[in-house]
């Protein structure tokens, strides 16, 4: 019981005092993740739009392998780009392994099907009745795309939101791809799992303060924006009715 | 001028609109009035061009749509339509209003003008920075429509625009489409389940029934000369069936309805099955075996009254002559001066002329 305590008075002490190794850390933690939610929204969005926009054959399958991959387990995505990057693995000359690049790249295609899943729910949850409107007042075809885009703009960017919020907190990625490297590589999570493994808690504890700070204040911030939202938009990113 | 010819609409093995010939002239206001379900909605939407029909065609002041992306917006431009269900964008009742101009590519300060505008003629102006979603349904609805007329449209299109509202708004939706009618000359398609409402704002009058365009006219016609059993039925007669022609003596002819004789001005001939239309309101009820008055040609039967229903200021009375079931619309008041109840005697004066005779095949 004293450990724990002394554990979350030495790690106040270190955030108080800004260690500089604990701020090292959360920042490259940042740097990595908020890039694969750029990265990520990037690709998705366009992707998304394009699958809501468009009839196909197999759209609804797609759909469904989108929804699966919801939750691949972070250390399969890791297993599969570590082969991929690896040395001998065919994208092998882009030497990516053990950089926090090869960790974006990581992070962007774990959270990518997620972020998709969502804007394609987000833009179906603008109903049929908006999209004749708009047609109706003589909205081509790219006009009436945007502004349904515009409509599920909240919840796009809540997809957005919960994308980051999944990079930021998994380990698997992170620690495969990265290394764990001291100073290159380390991020939040990576160095929590080694810190308690070497019974440095109060490095552990402030590290995890921070993680759950900004989780909180991801929250805060998708409140903000949800309360943007429309009811049948809510509801089709999966909130209250 | 609209011409529309044969226009069908299938949507699997069901016909939801069945060949439907139809002008609609500039500047008039044009109801649709039927059921639900009837086929109204479809029609409006086929017009708009959301739809495409199955057969059929339409023909927009000499131009057709010729299949083209940009021909139907070109046309679709020229019109707009106002849904059942009140729907807005989720940003300012500004931006709302201003989306179809901005689609037309408008300047901001012009665009500014004309929704301040709009906004005065719907009774929002001061609304412009609100959030829309946050308006109730009358004034989202006013939204709808400033959003349409915006873009000076030379049809508009309003698919039953009152009916998820109350008494009140719909009064005022109603006086804005006659406003904006006058105002504008604009051509308006409006289509309503509510009869008295397509009766109070039309020029012409278009009954759906089923799939089917069965009667267009001015109010009068549809109201007191409906075309068969199922128009009368909607507009609030119970035709009076298993009727036959006896005679016809240059235009009034004598009919023989269950044990009665009733006098009607058709040219039906005799030996034809009919059934009579009587509007409750031209049913003048007197007490019983009062004298007929002389004159014109009329029909005095005597019946018991089987049924009372109030509606607000009257009641509807209905009457068995014989065998023949009738229903008078009285005054509250008159009702109560000749004592009418369940089982009263009483006498009902019909004109010949008030007689409307319909074939019954």
């Amino acid at each position: 019981m004293n450990e724990i305590i002394d554990g979350i008075s030495q790690a106040l002490y270190l955030i108080i005092t800004f260690n500089p190794d604990v701020f090292q850390i959360a920042a490259l933690s940042l740097y990595i993740s908020l890039s694969a939610t750029i990265l990520a929204a990037a690709i998705s969005i366009p992707l998304a739009g394009l699958i809501h926009f468009r009839e196909f054959r197999g759209k609804r399958p797609l759909i469904v392998i989108i929804q699966t991959l919801y939750s691949v387990p972070t250390v399969v995505v890791g297993l599969v780009i570590y082969l991929m990057i690896s040395r001998s693995g065919p994208f092998g000359f882009l030497g990516l392994l053990f950089t926090p690049e090869g960790m974006i790249l990581g992070q962007a295609i774990l959270i990518i099907p997620i972020m998709m899943g969502l804007v394609i729910a987000a833009l179906g949850g603008v109903g049929r009745d908006i999209r004749d409107m708009l047609v109706s007042l003589g909205a081509t075809e790219f006009q009436a795309i945007i502004e349904i885009v515009r409509e599920a703009r909240y919840a796009i960017l809540s997809a957005v939101i919960l994308g980051f919020g999944r990079a930021i907190s998994e380990v698997g990625v992170a620690m495969m791809i990265g290394g764990n490297i001291r100073g290159a590589t380390r991020v939040l999570t990576t160095s929590i799992a080694l810190e308690t493994g070497m019974g440095n808690f109060p490095f552990s504890i402030a590290l995890g303060f921070i993680l759950l700070g900004i989780a909180l204040i991801v929250v805060i911030i998708s409140h903000v924006i949800t309360s943007g939202l429309s009811r049948e938009q809510l509801q089709a990113i999966g909130g209250p009715p | 001028m609209i011409r529309i010819t044969d226009l069908s609409r299938r949507v699997g093995d069901r016909k939801i609109l069945d060949a439907v010939n139809l002008e609609i002239r500039d500047g008039e206001i044009f109801t649709l009035i039927g059921p639900s379900g009837s086929g109204k909605t479809t029609l409006l939407r086929l017009l708009d061009l959301l739809d495409l029909p199955s057969t059929g065609a339409i023909d927009f002041d000499g131009i057709t749509p010729d299949g083209s992306r940009a021909g139907e917006i070109r046309i679709r431009r020229t019109m707009a339509m106002v849904f059942q269900k009140p729907t807005v964008l989720n940003t300012t009742v500004k931006e709302n209003v201003a989306v179809g101009l901005t689609f037309r590519g408008g300047k901001r300060t012009d665009i500014d003008d004309q929704v301040r505008s709009v906004l005065d003629l719907v009774g929002l102006s001061g609304f412009a920075e609100r959030r829309a979603v946050t308006l109730s349904g009358g004034e989202m609805q006013r939204i709808a429509i400033a959003r349409a007329v915006i873009t000076k449209p030379k049809v508009l299109l309003l698919d039953e625009p009152t009916a998820n509202l109350d008494p009140e708004n719909a009064g005022i939706i109603e006086d804005l489409i006659l406003r904006i009618n006058k105002k504008f000359r604009t051509t308006i398609i409006l289509s309503t389940h509510d009869m008295i409402q397509g009766q109070r704002l039309a020029h012409r009058i278009g009954v759906i029934m089923d799939g089917r365009l069965v009667q267009t006219g001015d109010s009068a016609d549809i109201f007191f000369h409906p075309v068969n059993r199922a128009v009368a039925s909607f507009v609030g007669i119970e035709p009076i069936r298993g009727a036959t022609v006896d005679r016809n003596d240059g235009g009034l002819a004598t009919i023989t309805a269950g044990g009665l004789q009733i006098q009607a001005v058709t040219n039906k001939l005799p030996a034809t099955k009919v059934a009579l239309c009587i509007r409750p309101e031209d049913i003048t009820l007197n007490l019983p075996d009062a004298p007929c008055p002389s004159g014109s040609a009329r029909n005095c039967l005597n019946g018991t009254v089987t049924r009372l229903v109030p509606l607000g200021p009257s009641t509807r009375v209905y009457l068995d002559c014989n065998g023949i079931h009738v229903a008078a619309l009285v005054t509250r008041r008159s009702s109560e001066e000749l004592g009418i109840l369940k089982g009263s005697r009483l006498a009902a004066h019909i004109k010949a002329t008030a007689v409307h005779v319909i074939s019954d095949g």
